[in-house]
């Protein structure tokens, strides 16, 4: 679609403005959650609209965007937010994750490493590391202040105490730059240490809870843990069913009604790619 | 294989063309236009502008047409289209004193300047399924009275104020800044015109279960209905190159003065309390539900213990937007794989330690 009733990439040059004002103090303050006038999108809160004006006040036309969502690029979001950008702001699109200027996803980081050059822009449905600690906003800007993190470490050790392990399997909190804790936004804890000293820079936008940050490249992140009970990145016992892959996030898939299971990557860019590498090599 | 959520797009793209059908329903039936939902459905319309924030009939009619019936799908599509307008200004503070009262009434005084106006209310109908609508017609011409242009219906109150019984509103500020909660983040202890503006585009439904329960007891305020007027109000902005305000138009607009239980103390003597309601249209449920609830909300201004969760701020400002509200427990329906995958996995291992751990004290006791 050519002829725009709307601006370039959706919102108004103002809005965007404010939104990198926002970005910029986020930056400046890694993991720390800079509250910003969030717009009303239209698509639905709690389905990326933080991403997505992130997203849209970065973009410009020479970016080449990529939009995951579990993942995979043919999810349902993924698809209609990539189709959101193709028409409001006719910028290229792309699934392979090397060629991407952005990415903008919801519950992965690529198994591929980032570069640089590149944007990850993450859509995040609650910022707020403590908030099942601790339900008041008033309470919880107070213990980010003064870096009160006591009560995060005691549910993590009650977790060990119950069940042997920390039972946080996603969202799993980090501390950014030794200041801040911060929730990665619902990533599995597989990918928390793709986060730690990654060239690329990380964005994250909360719509509806209308707060945006960030982790500056090459910044330290180190997931909570004890020093009896060091962080775990979950591992699986199978191998992608279609690439063969050992070390990637594996999606399970039900296969029949008599428990038949088979294990296949979340990221379907990361497979694809490694299952042409593997046809390469059988034909060569 | 199961690859039905993935691989979407043509998906979505026969699913929104089978939205379009289904929207327009038995083609045999004569299509329903944005004008006849207007008209014929307008308290639609009015929760839709109230709760959209965007004083449009038209647009807000098209929304409901488009939402099929979905208000609050209809309410979401009008915000959609009104943040992206430009702002150009704030109106002049609305003098509701002024109101072309359609309707006027008041429970704490028999007759008052301005009488009771009972106007178009569904207030003592008896809710009987009226049969004879299935076939239309048109109804009798409604009856009416001499109006009497010049008579004043001054706020009910203004009236109690005169006699100093019931707290002062704040002096006006002209020129200080309004807050608006669609441009600024909100921030707690809000203002209470940041507060009001939430309660204003709240949700009807969620606003009404916390008025009610004020009244069952959690955070109650002993409410009285001073006065409840529907009608229309000129809007005026004031234009820097004039000098002066000028008209823009007017509004249709329902406000709800609760008169609430006294307070005092202090050295001052005892009055009465306030809340306030005000919303687009005629929609008086949910004017009176933001009364109570504003009240409510006040209890810290007037020493009251915070009992219940209508009383509580961020806890009602922070829930009583739909549109937020929706968007978010619906995206529960979005894929959720990889996060139930790593709960799979730690699921898993901690029924394998404690198959293992109970496996072991059964094998020592065989020994």
């Amino acid at each position: 679609m050519s002829a725009r009733p709307y601006n370039f990439a959706y919102l108004d040059e103002q809005t965007k403005r404010m939104i990198r004002r926002a970005i910029l103090k986020a930056i400046a303050i890694p993991g720390y959650q800079v509250p910003f006038a969030s717009r009303e999108m239209p698509m639905p809160y709690g389905w990326g609209t933080g991403g997505v004006q992130v997203t849209a006040a970065i973009i410009g036309p020479s970016d080449v965007l990529k939009v995951i969502d579990q993942g995979a690029d043919d999810t349902t979001n993924a698809v209609s937010i990539r189709a959101f950008f193709a028409k409001t702001a006719d910028v290229a699109t792309t699934t392979d994750t090397t060629r991407a200027t952005i990415i903008q996803t919801r519950h992965r980081v690529p198994e591929t490493p980032l570069t640089a050059d590149q944007i990850l822009v993450y859509q995040v449905p609650i910022p707020e590391p403590l908030r099942f600690l601790e339900p008041r906003e008033t309470e919880t800007r107070t213990m980010h202040a003064l870096a009160e993190y006591g009560v995060m470490h005691v549910k993590l050790y009650e977790d060990i105490a119950r069940h042997g392990h920390i039972a946080t399997t996603y969202a799993y909190p980090a501390r950014v730059a030794d200041r801040y804790i911060m929730d990665p936004s619902p990533i599995p804890k597989f990918d928390n240490p793709k986060l730690d000293d990654c060239p690329a820079l990380q964005l994250f936008g909360a719509g509806r809870e209308k707060r945006i940050y960030a982790i500056p490249p090459h910044t330290r992140v180190v997931s909570l843990d004890f020093d009896d009970h060091p962080f775990e990145r979950t591992k699986f016992d199978a191998a992608c069913e279609f690439c063969g892959s050992g070390d990637s996030f594996l999606d399970e898939v039900v296969i029949d009604d008599k428990g038949g299971r088979m294990f296949v990557c979340s990221d379907t860019d990361y497979c694809q790619k490694r299952q042409a590498a593997m046809k390469k090599d059988a034909a060569e | 294989m199961y690859v039905a959520v993935k691989g979407g797009e043509r998906a979505i793209a026969n699913a929104h063309a089978l939205l379009a059908d289904v929207r327009r329903g038995d083609r045999s039936v004569p299509e329903i236009s944005p004008a006849q939902i207007d008209e014929q459905l307008g308290l639609a319309v009015d929760r839709v502008m109230s709760e959209g924030s965007l004083h449009d009939r038209e647009i807000a009619a098209l929304a409901i047409k488009q939402a099929r019936g979905d208000l609050i799908e209809a309410i979401f599509l009008v915000r959609a289209y009104r943040t992206t307008m430009p702002r150009f200004g704030f109106a002049e503070p609305l003098d509701t004193g002024a109101m072309a009262v359609r309707r006027r009434v008041s429970a704490t005084y028999k007759d008052l300047p301005g009488g009771q106006v009972l106007g178009p209310t569904f207030d003592y109908t008896h809710r009987l399924i009226d049969f004879s609508l299935r076939e239309g017609g048109e109804p009798a011409p409604a009856p009416t009275a001499p109006a009497d242009v010049e008579a004043a219906t001054p706020r009910v109150t203004d009236i109690i104020a005169g006699d100093d019984l019931i707290e002062r509103n704040a002096a006006s500020a002209p020129g200080a800044p309004v807050a608006d909660v669609t441009r600024d983040p909100t921030a707690f202890p809000a203002s209470r015109d940041a507060r009001l503006q939430t309660l204003a585009r709240g949700d009807e439904g969620f606003l009404l279960g916390l008025a009610y329960s004020t009244q069952r007891g959690y955070g109650r305020n002993h409410p009285f209905v001073g006065e409840i007027r529907f009608g229309d109000v000129d809007v005026e902005i004031f234009v820097e190159d004039l000098g002066f305000a000028v008209p823009l138009g007017t509004l249709a607009m329902t406000e709800c003065q609760m008169v609430n239980q006294f307070k005092g103390g202090d050295g001052e003597p005892a009055r009465f309390t306030r809340g306030y309601g005000l919303v687009f249209g005629q929609s008086e449920r949910k004017a009176m539900a933001m009364a109570l609830v504003d009240r409510a909300l006040r209890a810290d201004e007037f020493a009251e213990e915070r009992k219940g969760p209508a009383q509580d701020e961020e806890f009602v400002l922070s829930h009583s937007d739909n549109v937020q509200a929706t968007g978010f427990v619906e995206h529960l329906k979005l894929p959720h794989y990889v996060d139930f995958q790593a709960e799979l996995a730690l699921l898993r291992e901690l029924r394998r330690e404690h198959a293992a751990a109970s496996a072991k004290p059964r094998a020592e006791a065989a020994e």
